[in-house]
């Protein structure tokens, strides 16, 4: 069983760019993972509205019942956020690495457009290795 | 959903899960999304007008039980996003964290919400919210005086609550 559920990439304006999902009971259609990223996004961008203290850069847990969503935030405002079950380890250390791919296999390939969906064939195969295949080696990195 | 045992107040507190005065506040709304009661012990930053900060914090509670509810990945039987859930119909959540702040939520069968917002490395505080609603069916809902709906004004209830957040967070 895959402690991950599904990934999402969501670029600097809200708009969903890359969505991947390992498993969660009721697959969600096209729409509602595209209204899903940007409800997030403004989310997130609340809650660093309502911070007590200054210098919040936004939600980086949700724990939420039945699932843990874990959310990392790049400079240039990709953000990459996880599902998975609740007290899984070690996301954070999984959602770097994937934004390591990211720059490698999208942002450094020339025939992709900035802010558009990723369709990138390599950063998919790559993607499902770390995810899937090798979870524990990739996690002691 | 867990219905919530009797209401005596337990004998002793959950215990303290961090310790120094890292509360920040406390929101209570009720299920019409009135703020009942708000408390601040330690906020340098205001962004917005106490009104217009206690719309967002509501709008955004309310926002994440909708995007929980749809997110969950247990469940096939989810409906449309943004569909009005009672309370205690379906995922909800308990905690979120930022790198400044943790907020912990709690919503009971009858729809109130306690909000506290602590320091961002405090522990589980579940059982801390549900000690908190105790305060506030001891000191509030059974004050003969009090109008359900109407904001808290009661001098013991503050004075306990600030007791008690001063020691759990």
């Amino acid at each position: 069983m895959a402690a991950i559920n599904s990934l999402y990439i969501v670029n600097k304006s809200g708009g969903l760019i890359y969505y991947k999902d390992y498993g969660s009971a009721g697959r969600m259609d096209t729409n509602d993972t595209l209204r899903v990223a940007s409800l997030w996004h403004s989310m997130h961008a609340i809650s660093q509205q309502l911070s007590p203290v200054s210098g919040c850069s936004g939600i980086e847990l949700l724990q939420a019942d039945t699932f843990d969503l874990h959310c990392f935030q790049s400079l240039t405002g990709t953000k990459f956020f996880a599902v998975c079950e609740p007290g899984t380890q070690q996301i954070e250390s999984l959602l770097k690495f994937i934004y390591g791919l990211y720059t490698d296999y999208v942002l450094k390939n020339p025939f992709y457009e900035i802010e558009m969906p990723i369709r990138c064939e390599l950063f998919d195969i790559n993607l499902t290795q770390s995810v899937q295949k090798d979870r524990v080696a990739l996690l002691g990195q | 959903m867990q219905f919530f045992g009797g209401s005596e107040i337990s004998p002793s507190p959950p215990a303290p899960t961090a310790s120094g005065n890292n509360g920040h506040m406390l929101y209570v709304f009720n299920r019409n999304g009135i703020c009942l009661l708000y408390r601040e012990w330690n906020r340098p930053l205001h962004t917005l007008n106490a009104q217009q900060d206690h719309k967002l914090m509501f709008g955004l509670l309310f926002s994440l039980k909708s995007l929980t509810a749809k997110m969950d990945p247990t469940s096939s039987e989810k409906g449309n996003l943004g569909v009005p859930q009672l309370p205690g119909q379906g995922c909800s959540f308990h905690s979120f964290r930022t790198n400044t702040y943790k907020l912990s939520f709690m919503e009971t069968p009858s729809g109130i919400k306690i909000i506290l917002v602590t320091h961002p490395r405090t522990g589980d505080l579940r059982e801390s919210l549900k000690y908190i609603y105790n305060l506030y069916v001891e000191y509030v809902v059974k004050n003969p005086l009090y109008t359900p709906g109407a904001p808290i004004r009661s001098e013991l209830f503050n004075t306990t609550l600030d007791q008690y957040v001063r020691g759990i967070a």
